[in-house]
């Protein structure tokens, strides 16, 4: 008999059909996966297993009983355990009173802290449960999650996309630790949209595209590309890229230190590096690294930095304000799309003049210049939105990307600096987008793009960076950059490597 | 069984219907209380939506209440839109009527007329200067500008007070709590001899169009505008937040004040006690009333006007308690809170009733509200 069974699971949500008839099962024991693309529909999935979300047709059987829908009490009793993507822990608490909130009506804390002591010594999951929360690195917590899961003795735990926040030598750690779990009899159903994890750990995988369920297989028999194609429903568009010829030296930043409270963000210490016209450089790491730091001392916004300094094309723009930055041509692409890089409530025309002030004549907008400027920009680059006049938030994750990042490159910028750019982008829009860098790149602008996708960055970067407590690596060629090498410099181990990246002679001439 | 669901998009036309979905509730409600009352709905309802209208009088005095609310109304309206919460426009009018009075009483039977332009001016900026110690002690301290506006309205109040029962009584007055009559040319001209309506309904319709081209049209109006809807997209655009604050607390206050000034100068013609009559308050209702937009507050700002004349009409003729100005200016609005539900929702009808479990208040909390509980990629 199945663990689970699931059975023409049906969700719709206005608009679109997260699930359409899925059905899947999983054996005791068994790793499964549930494979697929941003927006295939996992989390919803994942979500009416644990019963967050009612379904709107569709059967759910533990161990061949019925799961009552939309009761995640339920679920937790019959040995459902779900680690989410988002951790919800109480940062000023320690870990074993963390825990104890969802198991303290069976054990008293004492017990519990020395439960969890023998349960992390016997998964391989070193943590002193006595520790606060705001201490812990992300690895951590998601550590913390999974005990918690853990010490309710669950028959199916689901992992939703638990590699996304970890290194890669804590992601073997994690297997390790799921292995062991497994042979002990429990199922556990797998999310990701790695292929490399999912065929590393899982015996049968069950692909989802667009709500439906277009594969089963087994990911050990299958090849890469072949998930891939079963994956995206195409063969993925390949990136065409000639090596770079960089240029002459366009951003350039010193031993910047930035002071933020712990509790609130991390800070930066001694952060240099350059970047070159013709190229792009990559910023990689573990996000909580300093990323958001750095990103918001390019952009100029909030506070000048504690010490140090930001050149642009030689001049010093330490001081100055995100409108002067952005004047002398420097352009951010923020990650937050939705709030920060467009506003959800008004209509794309006028989204234009956020970035673009110059589109004002006298302090006055004119609305039908606005207009038909945006309807080209909106055509030239096929961003599927009904007029200039449609609400930001109306639009696509992927087409408001492409919407912002049009923007942006219509002003010939000469550095960009862009933040996970393809993060929640269906697969042609990211193609596309990438596409875009790299001819921006060739027509001589300097590009700095910081993400967590290390394939991305592999794939698109000319030289690499790795950001790690708020710490900038020496940076990495071409030919130096392997995954093995980036993973442990995500750990901050890149010792006496090299000098630091930038010497402070290059920034002042 | 009746379900709201969320909607995929806002619907922009329920934005439009919903005030006047409102006022059917609103005015069903009204009919309800009257005949709770003991009195005709159908001859209470007159009085609040047929009265008021009859006769170039009535007009007029319609007019004269709905001046200062679209006033005020229009600079809450940018205000509110620009997430700054002034709901001390009550104490910014009695600022302006006390600075607008105090240049009224130097004027004598001789003055030019023209006299009225620095009563208005002197209003605008008291109103201003009221505004800009809650703008003050947000900037500097992070004071609350909701706590800060509304305490000093009784402030203002204070202040009223001591002016009138203390230096500025009137020696003549046989000690009541007033000031001495301004002399005529302080006097805000009429439009039309027999109605009492005044210049500042041109004023305000003026400063009204004024408002919205500055909020809809203006760079300046789309930093307040972003600043509200998105601090997040303001930091990143470079627009500065300190300078949204003061600006919609210096626009705000500045109509508030000069709606003050108006009073004083035309109706009132004096300084009183009884110079607050509400309208900061009121004009709260009609900026929401008149979806944030000002151009919305010159119809929000004529009905709830007509509520006000409607209510006083209420306890002359059916003697009912004054407060029935309020409990309808109530309903309205909590009608109006109520409809907006439905920008963003349907209702629809729910056939398949399913068996009654506790968890039917879960599954009413887990309907997709939030970002992160939306299916990934949803449009």
């Amino acid at each position: 008999m199945p663990r689970l069974e699931l059975v023409d699971v049906t969700k719709r949500y206005p608009g679109v059909t997260a699930n359409d008839s899925v059905s899947m099962s999983v054996e005791p024991g068994e790793i499964h996966a549930v494979l697929g693309e941003n927006g295939a529909g996992k989390s919803t999935l994942m979500k009416i297993i644990y019963g967050m979300v009612r379904p709107d047709a569709g059967l759910i059987r533990l161990d061949g009983e019925a799961l009552a829908a939309n009761q995640p009490r339920a679920a937790r009793a019959r040995g459902v355990a779900m680690v989410f993507q988002h951790f919800s822990l109480f940062e000023s608490m320690t870990v074993a009173q963390n825990v104890w909130l969802g198991h303290g009506r069976e054990r008293s804390l004492p017990s519990l802290i020395r439960e969890l002591r023998r349960a992390s010594e016997t998964y391989g999951m070193p943590l002193d449960p006595e520790r606060a929360v705001h201490d812990l690195s992300v690895g951590e917590r998601q550590r913390v999650e999974l005990l918690r899961a853990l010490l309710g003795r669950p028959r199916l735990l689901i992992l939703d996309e638990p590699t996304s926040v970890l290194a890669p030598q804590a992601v073997s750690g994690l297997f390790e630790t799921l292995r062991q779990l497994a042979r002990e009899g429990c199922s556990i159903v797998y999310v990701s949209h790695k292929l490399d994890e999912v065929q590393a750990l899982c015996e049968r995988a069950t692909v989802l595209r667009a709500g439906r369920v277009v594969a089963r297989v087994e990911p050990r028999r299958e090849t890469t590309a072949s998930l891939a194609r079963a994956m995206l429903g195409a063969e993925p568009p390949r990136l065409e890229r000639a090596p770079a010829r960089a240029g002459a030296m366009r951003l350039c930043v010193d031993r910047l230190r930035v002071d933020v409270a712990r509790e609130l963000g991390t800070p930066l210490s001694d952060v240099s590096f350059e970047l070159h016209a013709g190229e792009i450089l990559g910023v990689a790491g573990i996000s909580g690294n300093g990323q958001r730091e750095l990103l918001a001392a390019l952009a100029g916004e909030g506070d000048p930095p504690a010490a140090g300094s930001i050149r642009l094309a030689g001049e010093d723009v330490t001081r100055t304000g995100p409108c002067e930055r952005r004047a002398r041509g420097l352009r951010l692409i923020p990650e937050e799309r939705l709030g920060r890089a467009a506003v959800a409530a008004l209509p794309l025309w006028k989204n234009m003049l956020l970035t673009r002030p110059e589109l004002t004549r006298r302090g006055w907008l004119q609305p039908s210049r606005l207009r038909r400027l945006t309807a080209r920009l909106l055509g030239q680059h096929a961003v599927k939105a009904r007029d200039a006049d449609a609400l930001a938030g109306s639009l696509s994750g992927g087409n408001l990307q492409k919407f912002i990042v049009a923007r942006e490159l219509d002003t010939e910028p000469s550095v960009v600096v862009v933040s996970q750019p393809t993060w929640g982008v269906d697969v042609g829009a990211a193609a596309l987008l990438r596409q875009r860098l790299v001819t921006l790149r060739d027509s001589g602008a300097a590009v700095l793009v910081v993400s967590e996708d290390l394939d991305e960055l592999l794939s698109l970067c000319d030289a690499l960076l790795v950001i790690s407590g708020g710490r900038l690596s020496p940076r990495l060629g071409a030919t130096e950059m392997s995954a093995e090498r980036i993973g442990a410099w995500m750990s901050g181990l890149w010792g006496s490597a090299a000098a630091p990246a930038a010497g402070a002679t290059a920034c002042s001439s | 069984m009746l379900e709201l669901t969320p909607r995929a998009t806002p619907s922009l036309r329920m934005a439009y219907l919903s005030p006047a979905l409102a006022l059917v509730v609103t005015v069903m409600l009204c009919a309800a209380l009257f005949a709770l009352l003991g009195q005709s709905p159908a001859r209470g309802l007159a009085l609040f939506f047929v009265e008021p209208f009859a006769g170039a009088r009535a007009l007029g005095e319609l007019s004269l209440k709905a001046a200062p609310l679209l006033l005020i109304g229009s600079g809450l309206a940018l205000s509110f839109r620009a997430n700054v919460w002034n709901v001390g426009a009550e104490g910014q009018f009695i600022a302006g009527a006390l600075c607008a009075a105090r240049v009224a009483l130097t004027a004598t039977d001789s003055t030019s007329p023209s006299i009225v332009i620095p009563i208005l001016c002197a209003g605008a900026l008291g109103g201003m200067a009221w505004a800009s110690v809650t703008a003050a002690l947000k900037d500097r301290f992070g004071a609350s500008e909701i706590l800060v506006s509304l305490m000093l309205v009784y402030v203002a109040e204070q202040l009223l007070g001591y002016l009138v029962f203390g230096p500025w009584r009137d020696p003549a007055g046989h000690n009541f709590p007033q000031t001495s009559l301004f002399a005529d040319p302080t006097r805000i001209p009429r439009l039309v001899s027999g109605s009492r309506a005044n210049v500042g309904l041109v004023l305000a319709l003026g400063l009204a169009g004024a408002a919205w081209l500055f909020s809809e049209r203006s760079r300046a109006g789309f930093a307040l505008q972003v600043g509200g809807a998105s601090p997040p997209a303001a930091r990143y655009a470079g627009y500065s937040a300190r300078r949204a604050l003061w600006l919609a607390c210096l626009i705000s206050g500045g109509l508030a004040g000069l709606a003050g000034a108006l009073e004083v100068a035309g109706p009132l013609g004096q300084l009183t006690p009884h110079v607050p009559a509400g309208y900061g308050f009121t004009a709260i209702i009609v900026a929401f009333v008149g979806r944030l937009s000002p151009l919305g507050a010159i119809l929000s700002s004529f009905l709830l006007s007509l509520f006000h004349i409607g209510g006083e009409l209420a306890q002359s003729r059916l003697a009912l308690p004054k407060s029935i100005t309020m409990v309808f200016q109530g309903l309205l609005l909590f009608s109006l809170l109520a409809s907006d539900t439905l920008i963003h929702r349907r209702i629809r009808w729910r056939r398949s009733v399913r068996a009654a479990t506790p968890s039917s208040a879960l599954a009413a909390a887990s309907a997709p509200t939030s970002s992160d509980e939306r299916p990934e990629g949803s449009p």
